[in-house]
């Protein structure tokens, strides 16, 4: 067994596991953190998508040894309290999920998304960045209106800010 | 997954002498095949050594024309790097074509060419930007450096450090995805730099990446789509699967080359 360290969702913390662990099955069986989910496990689908040191992972491909002395980012750490994150209240109202189990993935794809292009997405490019997260409820038609709107609401916010 | 031991490895030589301590081991870049392969038990390395936190292997230089990539520097930012857009806008194309958003965080230009998938992009850029690749014994040539599927000249323990190359006139690359796995089923990488023009083409020949001389001296004469036409790509020396035979694959071999001359313009 390994001691592995790391900062989830801003507080520091360490466990111990073999060396084949892989980093979602920490997450979920040692932290406790069940939001991120295991769709396939064979790094097509995207429910397990996290944040490493700021980029968008695919949590069930990478060893939980090879994450340690990360920062790690999960679904439960993007809302501040009881206030959704943009990206979660844009999925509530555009019905962007039904029966929610890729949405951690979506929600976690979609903040790194509009981050990395700045909130100046369009329906092309949305479409194009959620190649490595499959849903198979909603034909990913409110998924990307959601994004759409949030990216909307994160760059107006931006601007405001300014 | 198999039992394994994991090593964080802080410089070149500490991986190299890691690796000369372990007994069935490994090197671990960005892991996107690696782990992936370890899961289904494909592979069971004793021991990985971790090279993703090695500094010196990371990031882009550019002198000029001159280009130095680290091996351990991640498809996105191969792919997002303006310094390399403003030379050699083609391979920052080929990066952001691979995987999804997620994979290309993670996946590395070392670990993709040491590996040598036969669909891989990278293999096809290396060859026909006739990039050289340095290792922490050697400097091979792109040309020595593929020799068949998942086999490269590469010997035990040696580590892929950097590749160099200086950028071409022009330069394109297409690719024909397969609507399942996105793995290339033809993909031409071609590159013309003065009088010389270079082809490679991956995901379709039984052996892996490589050169189509009847294409180079077809676009040495004439360097537009047209002049392809009456260049045969010889359906013999390609895969065939349940995706595709070997007819179909030559096809689109040429179809890909015709698509990348036009693009890079």
């Amino acid at each position: 067994m390994t001691k592995v360290t790391m900062t989830v969702n801003g507080r520091k913390v360490s466990g111990e596991c073999e060396d084949r662990t892989l980093l979602v099955n920490f997450i979920r069986e040692n932290l406790g953190l069940t939001g991120t989910h295991v769709g396939c496990d064979t790094t097509q689908c995207g429910a397990c998508v996290i944040h490493m040191d700021g980029r968008s992972v695919k949590s069930c491909t990478i060893l939980a040894v090879q994450a340690s002395g990360s920062e790690i980012t999960t679904i439960e750490g993007i809302s501040s309290g009881d206030t959704l994150h943009p990206v979660q209240a844009a999925f509530k109202e555009n019905h962007g999920l039904q029966c929610g189990f890729c949405t951690p993935g979506m929600v976690m794809t979609a903040v790194d998304m509009i981050r990395r292009h700045g909130g100046q997405l369009d329906e092309q490019t949305v479409r194009q960045e959620l190649e490595g997260n499959i849903c198979r409820c909603t034909g990913y038609h409110n998924i990307v209106k959601s994004i759409l709107s949030a990216a909307d609401e994160m760059g107006g916010a931006k601007q405001a800010a300014e | 997954m198999y039992e394994t031991n994991y090593h964080r490895a802080s410089s070149v030589e500490d991986a190299a002498r890691l690796m000369g301590e372990a007994g069935e081991g490994k090197y671990l870049a960005g892991g996107m095949t690696l782990i992936a392969t370890m899961k289904q038990r494909l592979a069971a390395p004793s021991d990985l050594i971790d090279l993703r936190h090695i500094g010196a292997m990371k990031g882009i230089t550019v002198n000029g024309r001159d280009v130095t990539i680290g091996a351990g520097t991640s498809h996105y930012d191969v792919a997002s790097s303006d310094a390399l857009k403003a030379v050699c806008p083609a391979l920052c194309s080929l990066a952001s074509h691979i995987g999804d958003p997620h994979v290309r965080h993670m996946g590395t230009i070392g670990g993709s060419v040491a590996n040598d998938d036969p669909a891989a992009d990278y293999p096809s850029a290396v060859l026909a930007l006739n990039m050289t690749v340095k290792t922490n014994k050697r400097e091979i040539a792109a040309d020595d450096f593929f020799v068949g599927m998942f086999e490269t000249a590469l010997e035990d323990g040696e580590i892929i450090v950097s590749f160099s190359f200086e950028a071409p006139d022009k330069a394109a690359y297409q690719k024909f995805p397969n609507p399942a796995s996105r793995y290339a089923m033809a993909g031409v990488f071609v590159a013309k730099k003065g009088a010389d023009v270079r082809v490679a083409v991956t995901g379709a020949g039984s052996n892996g990446v490589f050169r189509h001389q009847g294409m180079e001296a077809a676009l040495k004469a004439a360097w537009a789509p047209d002049a392809l036409a009456a260049v045969s790509v010889d359906a013999g020396m390609m895969m065939a699967d349940i995706h595709a035979n070997s007819d179909y694959r030559a096809n689109l071999v040429k179809v890909m080359a015709k698509r990348a001359v036009a693009s890079a313009g």
